[in-house]
């Protein structure tokens, strides 16, 4: 386990005695002694603090911000010109051939993007971003720096508690704000379906700001397994599961992010890589689409389960990509890809689970509503 | 009682052994979302999957932990899999079965010996 690298707040999550786990090269809490359930309902309920240092934390700098954003369009099919200051967006690095290389936020700060990637694709995130802009462009990658996120409907108010100011922050709105002296990026975001906060912290603040929030009696540290049950059920896609170089936006249902700006008919159609298939499949349609998955019975289905038409039929016509029991909605829910022709919602598709094929509904994501604060 | 390295236990109940797993066992596996028992009357031999457990994390099997017959099985876990975690080694329990050969149980560690295998 040597070799496993630590966030700063690794000796916190041992003294809670949470059970740590190897995670993109990082010595992860997976859970507390609270439990993947309750650490789960206690997100939906109250607030959660999540470790997310493992994340790539990412800032563009050397131009004005309308060039750093004309420069990452040729890598993202996002509107990143028209972003407006002090706000964040979703978007993904494609490839040639239409797939997606990562997926991430990213910011306008007025004189700098800031950007967070996933763990495991951060390095050749980084060296794809120095690759495409730099020397005329400064990419830096933060590692001088947290990340925790408070996610939940306490979230604004434990942390109005150190600061009054993050209250007027709206989803996605980006700031700096102080928080018990430290200098902190806050980000009204997060990647569970509820409202709450990602906030960069220096290093050297970040235990102290961790503990200050955690005796807050809203609040409890959460491990990676209620994170993954949490963005499951807001329909959210995992990076390498639900999505992936060979997956392509539209595919995964993820056109939302492709402002009608970078489409075809749009001012900057196109420009990015994988255009030529993620135009296409725009106007003409995917072969696959990334659904939601209710398991009529009760026992889950998870990542590899392939998927039948019928109860008998021998070829599969999909996968599921991730699955498990949702706490939440009390009953185990799915996603994954099927062929187009079968994506209806309603539609009942057969998961084969250990040599029985059992029925599932095609059915609208997210499976819990998403509490945002617009 | 009786434990395996499974971290099975093994209760004698007249010729039958009552079998769950233990408290530590499903500490490490979370709560209990799903049970999936065997049908009565299936004969099985030490070391077959006989009953998938899954947690919020994961899913698990848990092995003949000797060969014998299915008497009963546990019909509250179906609807209840949170027993397993409240009550491991009472209501719990997963299936009964008739020993063919009660000798195999001879090399199960006591109590004593189960929480020095833990530690």
């Amino acid at each position: 386990m040597s070799e496993l690298l630590k966030t700063p707040l690794h000796d916190l999550h041992v003294g809670l005695g949470a059970k740590m786990v190897p995670f993109a090269g990082y010595d992860m809490p997976v859970q507390y002694p609270l439990g993947v359930m309750k650490e789960h309902n206690q997100t939906r309920t109250k607030a959660g603090l999540f470790d997310v240092s493992h994340m790539g934390q990412v800032r563009i700098d050397g131009a004005p911000y309308a060039d750093l954003a004309a420069a990452l369009e040729t890598m993202l099919p996002v509107n990143a010109i028209d972003l407006a200051e002090a706000r964040q967006r979703y978007g993904f690095f494609t490839n040639d051939v239409g797939g997606i290389e990562d997926d991430l936020m990213f910011a306008n700060r007025g004189d700098h993007i800031f950007m967070v990637v996933n763990a495991a694709c951060k390095d050749a995130d980084i060296a794809r971003l120095k690759s495409v802009l730099e020397p005329a462009l400064t990419v830096t990658p933060i590692t001088d720096r947290a990340l925790i996120a408070l996610q939940g409907p306490s979230a604004e108010a434990a942390l109005a508690t150190l600061n009054p100011a993050v209250a007027d922050m709206k989803f996605m709105d980006v700031a700096t704000i102080g928080l018990a002296g430290a200098d902190c990026w806050i980000s009204r975001s997060g990647y569970t379906g509820e409202d709450g906060y990602e906030i960069s912290v220096p290093n050297a603040q970040a235990v102290a700001l961790t503990q200050k929030l955690l005796d807050h009696p809203d609040v409890e540290a959460i491990g990676l397994g209620a994170r993954d049950s949490l963005r499951l059920e807001g329909g959210l896609c995992l990076y390498g599961h639900d999505i992936d170089t060979a997956t392509s936006p539209v595919e995964a249902g993820l056109t939302w992010a492709i402002q009608k700006i970078r489409r075809n008919g749009g001012e900057r159609a196109g420009g990015f890589p994988g255009a030529d298939r993620i135009l296409r499949e725009f106007d003409e349609g995917a072969s696959q689409k990334r659904v939601g998955l209710l398991p009529e019975g009760r026992a889950p289905m998870r990542e590899g389960v392939e998927l039948f038409e019928t109860a008998d039929s021998q070829t599969a016509m999909g996968r599921i990509t991730s699955g498990g029991f949702g706490p939440t909605v009390g009953h185990p829910v799915a996603m994954g890809y099927l062929a187009i022709a079968h994506t209806e919602i309603g539609t009942t598709v057969y998961g084969d689970l250990r040599g029985k094929r059992l029925p599932m509904k095609v059915v609208k994501m997210p499976f819990t509503p998403a509490n945002f604060k617009r | 009682m009786k434990y395996t390295e499974e971290h099975e236990w093994l209760r004698e109940e007249g010729d039958v052994f009552v079998v769950g797993i233990t408290a530590h066992a499903t500490g490490e596996l979370g709560d209990l979302v799903f049970v999936e028992l065997p049908e009565v009357g299936t004969v099985v031999s030490q070391g077959d999957e006989v009953v998938v457990i899954e947690s919020v994390k994961a899913a698990s099997d848990i092995l003949a932990p000797i060969d014998g017959e299915i008497t009963e099985v546990n019909t509250a876990l179906a609807e209840t899999p949170e027993l397993a975690n409240s009550d491991a080694t009472g209501q719990g329990w997963f299936f009964k079965i008739k020993a063919s050969d009660p000798s195999q149980t001879a090399g199960f560690m006591d109590e004593a010996g189960y929480n020095e295998f833990i530690a």
